[in-house]
């Protein structure tokens, strides 16, 4: 009985049974109970090789279809430079634990210090910790921090237009708790933000911008007036979004959150992601999730180790402040690796690129009968459109599918709401050629015209 | 050895990554409306402005800086550092998985939705639940996923003066907080002098105010709950339901099941048990599995066959919704899925034997040497107490942990569980080797006789890594937390 991730040949077994004093492997179980102890002569599945593994993979994997996605809805398919796989694959990177033991772990500690100082600089924020599951994730915790940071606070109001995904995750939270979710309306795909109920008893705002539709939000003097009535303002952004669009800090949030899928993380049928949370200086104690800090050894030499755990699930346990524990380090290793390879004008190149890339293909799908481009409020690189009838939309999608293209994706599949039928949304990124753009326009000019 | 920070690299000018140049018509550049200037972001984010190499090299460094599995031994315990296959990192790097969108038409991903629904099948028999949901990221995710669906339950039956949650001392802390994070009241639950749930406790804690008890099985200190059929008969008379902490299932794989000890939900940790590698701190994943009581609270999608393939049910009515954006960490169920297929059922059980053979062998050799407070019942790890060192030599659990440092070992987990003092808990795995055991076993045993001989050299240790211990007031006081 060989297996290559178990090492004990037949001698050691017995070496270590007789220093055991025991004949059988079996005399360990016997406390588990001859009730519970499950019969091991029936086996339901034998071990397999590498390759005949490979083989059943292989197979499996070709019941997936690739085409050329112009799909988003919260993933997006980017451009990656070679170095984020390459050294993101480093053995000691992908086979450590969580860094506790910091001596031991200085190089990660280091690369989660560097993906902490990075997305502050992208928010223009204060302190971001080491990462959290992902958006939806980063929604539900900035909820959490605006409830538990204001005395008798018991509603958190979110916009109708942030990720369908997120707002649901936001009721699960909120299903049996003490807390309530007050939805702010929408008004032509962006949040109405005209008259918010901010009673003593709200928390705080959830938007998102871009939006579900892809439109950029104007938050002209909202934080204003959530800092009145003391509670928080959390903005939610694609990163990459903020290379050209105003950041969380700079619209005076307290919580910037969102998901860096879009810095150097693949489509991977949507997991990994890695979720962020950034936050203004007084909220220090409050942060959810691992946080890294500089500091010095005896002799002063610099060093990085986790630090303020005093707010986390190990040490608070009841009283913590959340109760993440592993989150998504090697994602977020892939993110400054990413980031460190593009730089600043890198990432501007990608961010504006998308959008010229977006706004020629919204500029000539609004030129085809039969369907309109939603575009009252300005976007970023992801656009809706709607269709005058659903037998065109589907005619539409399977052209384009014919030609290799992933047209867009049904906003119905995230809200399931009977209203979005007829609305797709179409994202594009820089990583989009020409070829593949005109391959998508000519594709859309012969279905509608 | 101290690397830069990358940003302390930066010359400008430098490029790591150029992008192609945008090859759009020239006449459309100046058609299209730029981003209105109230909207458009002010002023530039710092970030490195360095080389390609410069970058490999960076990164490169600071993996010489870190300890993995694969660089030596582990034995962090309740972690279950174990071996992670080359196999499963190659195919999570297929372009058929990894270019794969997650809202793609339901017809061209049949290949991942077979992954997660061949995965839970797998999962449901090795725990005897019924079925799972796989979208918890991490272990906590798959606690606050699993007691949601609990207060689900009760609020369905009408039934919602239940707001507590029982939970032993010697829990993991992820247990109270994610009860405490889903609006219950954590009660805890004594040890007794076995180190197990001490019965009468927690009968005089059962009334019909509880929800839950949550039990890792075996327990923190690694030893299997042998009352567990009477605590399960005691938590359901008092019409609460039993949760399971997955996290120590690597010494039952194959040997027995949750689902027959009468859990009616936990959470697995597939980064632990399943062999997905940790990341140094994640992406990990969480799946729960319940009892046929609370399918019909599980998180929406379901993963289903129909008659035209694998599809997502989103129609029960009372699922407690989404808890992740998409469907979770699917390139981490991959990984975990392939390491199923590759040890097979048989193989499974014999990983959860060696486990517990080594873990066994590993205290047997150790307790000549180090006081272990409950042996009786061992299973896949066991916890040391140095507080003689400590009060005969003044050397902590903290000198220990950094001394084994310096022998090329990462260091068991400290001072955890709670009710042992100066506790290091051990796990080896089935994936160490006689003589890997052995010379860890030597390496502690030297530890043990310096920290009599010359105590003073363990205070300052470690020796051997690019900086010594770190001044962690000053981590907090100063909070440095960014460049």
């Amino acid at each position: 009985m060989i297996y290559p991730y178990i090492p004990h040949t037949d001698e050691d077994r017995a070496h270590m049974l007789e220093a055991l004093g025991l004949s059988s492997i079996d005399q360990l179980f016997e406390v588990v109970g001859e009730d519970l102890l499950l019969e091991d002569s029936v086996p339901i599945a034998h071990r397999r090789t590498e390759d005949e593994v490979q083989r059943m993979i292989d197979s499996i994997a070709q019941r997936n279809i690739r085409g050329i996605p112009f799909l988003g809805g919260g993933c997006y398919d980017h451009i990656i430079p070679s170095t984020v796989k390459a050294l993101s694959s480093l053995p000691s990177f992908v086979t450590a634990y969580t860094p506790y033991q910091a001596e031991m772990s200085q190089g990660l500690l280091q690369a989660i210090f560097e993906f902490q100082s990075m997305i502050c600089e992208i928010t223009t924020m204060d302190i971001a910790n080491a990462s959290l599951y992902d958006g939806a994730h980063a929604v539900v915790e900035a909820a959490l921090l605006m409830v538990s940071a204001k005395r008798g606070a018991k509603k958190v109001l979110v916009s109708e237009t942030i990720h369908p995904f997120s707002l649901k995750a936001l009721k699960t939270w909120a299903l049996g708790s003490e807390y309530e979710i007050i939805l702010i309306e929408e008004v032509d795909g962006v949040s109405d933000l005209s008259s918010l109920p901010l009673t003593d008893d709200v928390g705080g705002l959830i938007v998102q911008s871009p939006n579900r539709y892809g439109f950029i939000e104007d938050y002209t003097a909202i934080a204003e007036q959530i800092h009145e009535h003391k509670a928080l303002f959390a903005i939610s952004s694609d990163p990459l979004s903020l290379a050209i669009q105003k950041t969380p800090g700079q619209w005076g949030a307290d919580i910037a959150i969102g998901d860096t899928q879009s810095l150097g993380l693949s489509l991977a049928f949507g997991g990994p992601t890695c979720g962020y949370m950034a936050v203004k200086q007084p909220l220090l104690r409050r942060i959810p999730g691992r946080l890294v800090g500089m500091t010095s050894d005896r002799e002063g030499r610099r060093g990085f180790t986790l630090t303020l755990q005093a707010r986390e699930q190990h040490i608070k346990r009841e009283r913590a402040t959340s109760n993440i524990c592993s989150n998504q380090a090697l994602a977020a290793l892939m993110t400054t690796i990413h980031l460190s390879s593009l730089g600043w004008a890198g990432m501007v190149e990608a961010a504006q690129q998308s959008y010229a890339k977006a706004h020629y293909l919204a500029h000539h799908l609004s030129q085809l009968p039969g369907l309109y481009v939603l575009n009252a409020h300005p976007f970023w690189c992801e656009f809706p459109i709607v269709f005058t009838d659903a037998k065109r939309m589907r005619k539409f999608l399977q052209e384009l599918r014919n030609e290799g293209i992933f047209a867009g994706i049904r906003l119905s599949a995230l809200t399931r709401r009977a209203e979005d039928e007829l609305v797709l949304l179409v994202a594009v990124t820089e990583k989009r050629s020409r070829e593949e753009l005109e391959l998508y326009i000519a594709g859309a000019q012969r279905v509608m015209k | 050895m101290i690397e830069p920070l990358l940003i302390e690299k930066t010359k400008a000018g430098r490029l790591a990554y150029c992008y192609p140049p945008l090859d759009l018509p020239r006449s459309f550049d100046q058609e299209f409306e730029h981003l209105p200037s109230h909207l458009t972001r002010e002023g530039s984010a710092r970030l490195p402005e360095v080389s390609e190499l410069d970058v490999v090299r960076h990164f490169t460094r600071l993996s010489t800086m870190v300890h993995g599995v694969d660089n030596g031994m582990y034995p962090l315990g309740s972690c279950t550092m174990k071996y992670n296959p080359k196999l499963s990192e190659e195919i999570a790097q297929m372009a058929d998985f990894t270019q794969i969108h997650p809202l793609q038409d339901i017809s061209t991903v049949q290949g991942c939705l077979s992954v997660m629904y061949n995965l839970l099948e797998d999962l449901s028999s090795i725990t005897g639940m019924v079925w799972g949901s796989l979208q918890p990221c991490a272990g906590s995710h798959g606690e606050y996923t699993g007691l949601k669906m609990i207060r689900a339950h009760f609020l369905k039956t009408g039934d919602d003066k239940r707001t507590k949650v029982l939970i032993p001392v010697s829990a993991h802390g992820t247990n109270p907080a994610s009860a405490a994070v889903n609006g219950f009241d954590v009660i805890e639950i004594a040890s007794n002098k076995k180190g197990l749930v001490d019965l009468d406790d927690l009968k005089s804690k059962l009334n019909d105010e509880v929800a839950a008890l949550m039990l890792t099985n075996p327990n923190t200190l690694g030893l299997f709950e042998e009352d567990i059929l009477e605590i399960s008969k005691a938590v359901h008379e008092a019409g609460a339901l039993l949760y399971y902490d997955g996290a120590n299932l690597n010494a039952i794989m194959g040997k027995a099941r949750p689902g027959d000890m009468g859990f009616d939900v936990l959470h697995l940790n597939l980064h632990k048990t399943f062999s997905t590698p940790h990341g140094g701190g994640g992406p990990g994943s969480g799946p729960v599995m319940v009892n046929e009581l609370l399918v019909p609270y599980l998180p929406k999608p379901e993963i289903d066959l129909g008659e035209s393939g694998y599809l997502f049910d989103w129609s029960q009515e009372d699922s407690i919704g989404k808890v992740s954006m998409f469907w979770g960490n699917f390139l981490v169920f991959l990984r975990a899925y392939v390491y199923i297929l590759r040890m097979g059922t048989d193989g499974l059980r014999a990983a959860s034997n060696h486990a517990v053979l080594n873990a066994n062998y590993l205290a047997k050799k150790l307790e000549p040497y180090y006081e272990i407070p409950y042996t009786s019942g061992i299973m896949h790890e066991f916890v040391i107490s140095v507080k003689n060192y400590k009060s005969e030599y003044g050397v902590t659990a903290e000198d220990f942990a950094k001394a084994l440092i310096d022998e090329g070992y990462h260091p068991p987990t400290v001072y955890f569980p709670l009710i042992v003092e100066e506790a290091l808990m051990i796990e080896p795995t089935e994936s160490e080797s006689l003589e890997s055991l052995d010379a860890f076993i030597d390496a502690m045993i030297r530890i043990a006789k310096k920290a009599k001989s010359d105590p003073a050299s363990l205070k300052g240790a470690p020796y051997s890594t690019p900086v010594g211990r770190l001044d962690q007031v000053k981590a907090v006081k100063d909070a440095k937390l960014r460049y």
